[in-house]
């Protein structure tokens, strides 16, 4: 029986490029910003680098296929470099594959990046893109805010919860991570906005507005790890590591089945379970010191609060109005601003949100650090659609918690 | 005791129907010769709709309670088919979910395809789906686009107990050029009005009407329902004098609530008289078109035993009054729009694909397990129940007339859609099965979770850059 993979691996050191419209910079260029900071971090050079894996997402977009991108950018030692999609969870995935290669002890040190280029496309927005030839034929293409706006009119049925009611919980998710994200120099964006420009906000997908969606951007992050024991023989005395690394796929149940009701992910809610047993945590909601989710969408944030089992069924909304989630509130969720004001570079994403968790962590977070001494942080990163998607969930903490 | 002629008909009407006194307000100022005609409603096809679909749907009205398996051959008129090389028929065939031994045959090139079709069906004794639709773009500012109006009708003809039979047909063919449209051309060219009106329809209709009559040996007067599908005012009373068919048997031509529906409005008008005719009734069909073709129908004692889902009638009573012009034009290709960088997404279809799955895509046929009794759509290898996964027992389900309702929905105004927002979200079908769907003819009103629905069959996409066209299934609201 496996024990999972809880104090296995460390994160030797991460680094995470400024998102936003990266205008001036192709993708190669992002990477690389992210690398120098982490390698600087990890103080270890190139050459120690035994394999890397590459998340991204829209492939066509500045960079191409395969993992040569990244090898050319970074130009590794002729090592082992795999390219993972997994929808905007790429990010993710490729530290999944990172930390699997250490912990199976194939490698000692490994790299993963995330990587994505989005504002070449010509448009706002992300890309508009095929699923498939037979996908093409009968499902619906539309776009991500019209697919994750649905969790909203599910949600609202299935818990009797008013429309305006939901549209503030909604807006507050927002204003929150605008007030976050103006405090942090690397995010996309930077201004805090009131609720009553989120109210105003002009419809994007019925109910989102504007400011329910979140940034389109350019960006890389990079994490190296490592083994615990290889991370001191290194120097490293403040050890991160990975308490648990979870992925769950829908395999269709959702979409075709009718035992969902349209309200909340049922992969995260498969993900969170199993990855709290792998960290040994019994009460998510005394013991995370914070958490970073894919707040895609405002309402996808305040869905995800009950699937991370924080908030209770029905009540997730209630919890955001009363600032459970607000940086100074108990349990800060998108303290660096997320996907929504940090931005979105899809495959960066996953790694963006450790990066952070990383630096709270280990108190460097400068104007955020929260000051309660963090000892669990979450991420959780998500790919696809309500009804059928790729659900990640990293937790990392203090080596000895 | 079983006779061979009509067992059933029906009919459909897009659900839009465009004021004409709007179109003439934005074209008064250059065409002010058409305000006698800026009365009333026409009725124009979403971007989505077509001959193919809007045929299928008056097929499936006509084939409400009908075992479909009894369809021996499938027939489409139309001067507006389409596709000039892959049969349309085909189409409709797939998409009724027709076992494949079956005939199929598409008719065009004249305003009287609707009744040549009907007539070779009549005069076989195949059981016969005869459809016909029409989908105009006529010139704006030109006295068609005042006429006409998008429809269509669909006849079942076979052996049975009928409602109606073929009492005598005759057909006369003459190259009478009234008016045109090349091969491949979006506009017709028409000759002036009253050399049509005399030349043609009296001098060639009158003495084909009274040969009919004759030949049947039945009188003028006896007809009770004298339908004449020309959208030019006076005609069909000018015709009937003649014949000495009573002015009370002339059919209304529909021109107030629908407009003329070109090859199929003769198939229209004949659903439409079917409504309402009684036991013992002659209806003379009258259709004209390089020549004209006449059929006179003997009513049976049947009528009435067969009825369509909605009937013209229905369909008509199904609407929504548009005043906005420019959408129609834009969406029948007379108004270029900026549709923005999201509408260059390449709508390729992969033909192989489209037959492996033709029965799901054309169809909407998803699968049912034979063991746990678990809908879905698609079909699959492995089922998606989660409590048994068991593989190979799918059996073929046909989803496109079970009832369905909304689980969850959007307004999606980022997405490109040619009818901005685009309405979509998952659907439950009543006893199993789901699947995301797009939704269709809402008159803008906001969605329901649980509000019920049907299924139509639509255009899912436009491939410009090929000249294809890819069809699927749309949720409509229950009707």
């Amino acid at each position: 029986m496996a024990k999972g993979i809880r104090d296995k691996v460390a994160i030797l050191g991460m680094g995470c490029a400024k998102f936003g419209e990266r205008w001036d910079k192709d993708e190669d260029q992002l990477m690389l910003e992210a690398y120098e900071e982490a390698m600087a971090d990890a103080g270890i050079e190139a050459s120690q680098i035994d394999a890397a894996w590459l998340g991204a997402a829209f492939d066509a977009q500045n960079i191409g296929p395969s993992g040569i991108p990244l090898a050319v950018a970074l130009r590794l030692p002729d090592i082992g470099v795999t390219k993972v999609e997994n929808y905007c969870a790429s990010g993710t995935e490729s530290f999944r594959g990172a930390v699997y290669a250490v912990a199976s002890g194939a490698c000692d040190i490994a790299l993963a990046m995330g990587a994505e280029k989005l504002k070449d496309t010509g448009y706002g927005g992300l890309p508009v893109r095929t699923r498939g030839t037979t996908h093409d034929m009968v499902g619906i293409t539309g776009s991500a805010p019209g697919n994750f706006a649905q969790l909203a009119s599910a949600y609202r049925g299935v818990h009797g919860v008013g429309k305006d009611d939901l549209k503030r919980a909604m807006a507050h998710v927002s204003v929150k991570s605008h007030a976050n994200g103006a405090k942090n120099p690397k995010a996309h964006l930077q201004k805090a906005v009131t609720m009553d420009q989120v109210l105003g906000a002009p419809m994007i997908a019925e109910p989102l507005g504007l400011f329910d969606c979140c940034g389109v951007s350019d960006g890389a992050a990079c994490a190296i790890v490592t083994t615990p024991e290889i991370a001191r023989a290194l120097g490293k005395t403040d050890i991160v590591t990975v308490k648990a690394l979870q992925l769950a796929t829908s395999n269709g149940w959702e979409m075709q089945a009718q035992g969902w009701n349209g309200s909340y992910f049922h992969t995260t809610r498969v993900a969170a379970t199993k990855a709290y047993d792998e960290a040994g945590i019994t009460d998510p909601r005394s013991q995370l010191s914070l958490i970073e989710v894919h707040d895609c969408f405002s309402v996808t944030e305040l869905v995800t609060m009950e699937d991370l089992h924080i908030s209770k069924e029905g009540q997730g909304w209630r919890d955001v109005l009363d600032g459970f989630y607000d940086a100074d509130g108990a349990i800060p969720c998108q303290i660096d601003g997320g996907l929504k004001c940090f931005g979105h570079p899809i495959g960066a994403s996953g790694l963006r949100m450790i990066y952070e968790n990383y630096l709270q962590i280990l108190g460097r977070a400068g104007e955020r650090q929260r000051q309660d001494n963090p000892v669990f942080a979450l991420s959780h990163n998500l790919g696809g659609m309500p009804n059928q998607n790729v659900s990640s969930i990293a937790i990392i903490g203090k080596a000895d918690a | 005791m079983s006779e061979f002629g009509i067992l059933s008909f029906g009919a459909y009407v897009p659900i839009t129907r465009l004021q004409r006194s709007t179109i003439h307000a934005t074209n008064s100022w250059f065409a002010g010769g058409l305000r006698g005609l800026a009365k009333g409603e026409k009725a124009v096809a979403n971007w989505d709709e077509d001959s193919v679909t809007m045929a299928l749907e008056a097929a499936r009205d006509a084939l409400d309670g009908i075992d479909r398996a009894t369809v021996q051959r499938v027939a489409i008129a139309s001067t507006t088919l389409p596709f000039a090389d892959r049969q349309n028929a085909g189409i409709v065939k797939e998409a009724l979910n027709l076992p494949d031994a079956v005939g199929a045959i598409d008719v065009a090139g004249s305003q009287r395809a609707a009744t040549s079709a009907l007539l070779v069906a009549l005069g076989g004794n195949e059981t016969t789906l005869v459809t016909a639709a029409e989908i105009a773009t006529p010139k704006p500012a030109s006295e068609r686009e005042m006429t006409s109006g998008d429809a269509a009708a669909a006849v079942l003809v076979g052996t049975g107990a009928p409602i109606a039979t073929l009492v005598a047909s005759h057909s006369v063919t003459m190259d009478f050029v009234d008016h045109f449209r090349e091969a491949g051309e979006a506009h017709d060219y028409d000759w002036e009005a009253r050399w049509v009106r005399d030349e043609g329809f009296a001098r060639i209709m009158n003495p084909a009407i009274a040969a009919l009559l004759k030949k049947a040996g039945v009188e003028g007067a006896a007809i009770d329902h004298f339908l004449v599908p020309v959208a030019v005012k006076g005609v069909p009373e000018m015709l009937a004098k003649k014949a000495g068919i009573g002015e009370g048997a002339v059919a209304d031509t529909l021109g107030a609530s629908l407009g003329h529906a070109g090859a199929a409005h003769a198939l229209v008008m004949l659903s439409a008289a079917l409504e309402k005719a009684k036991a013992g009734e002659f209806i003379l069909l009258a259709s004209f078109g390089q020549g004209c073709d006449l059929l006179l129908f003997e009513v049976t004692a049947a009528i009435g035993s067969v009825k369509p889902r909605l009937g013209l009638s229905g369909w008509l009573a199904r609407r929504i009054e548009s005043t906005n012009y420019a959408k129609y034009l834009f969406h029948r290709g007379l108004l270029q729009l900026d549709r923005g960088a999201r509408a260059e997404h390449d709508s390729k279809t992969a033909l192989t694909a489209l037959w492996r799955n033709r029965k799901a895509v054309l169809g909407l046929v998803g699968g049912r397990c034979t063991k746990t009794g678990t809908v879905q759509f698609p079909k699959s290898e492995v089922s998606v129940n989660a409590n048994d996964h068991a593989v190979g027992t799918q059996e073929d389900y046909p989803l496109a007339e079970v009832p369905a309702k909304v689980m969850t929905w959007t307004a999606d105004a980022l997405t490109y859609s040619p009818d901005p927002p685009s309405y979509y979200g998952n659907i439950d079908f009543v006893g199993g099965g789901r699947m995301m769907a797009e939704f269709t003819d809402f008159a803008g009103e906001a969605l329901d979770v649980g509000a019920d629905l049907r299924m139509m069959f639509r255009i899912k996409a436009y491939d410009e850059n090929r000249g294809f066209r890819r069809y699927f299934w749309k949720a409509a609201p229950a009707f």
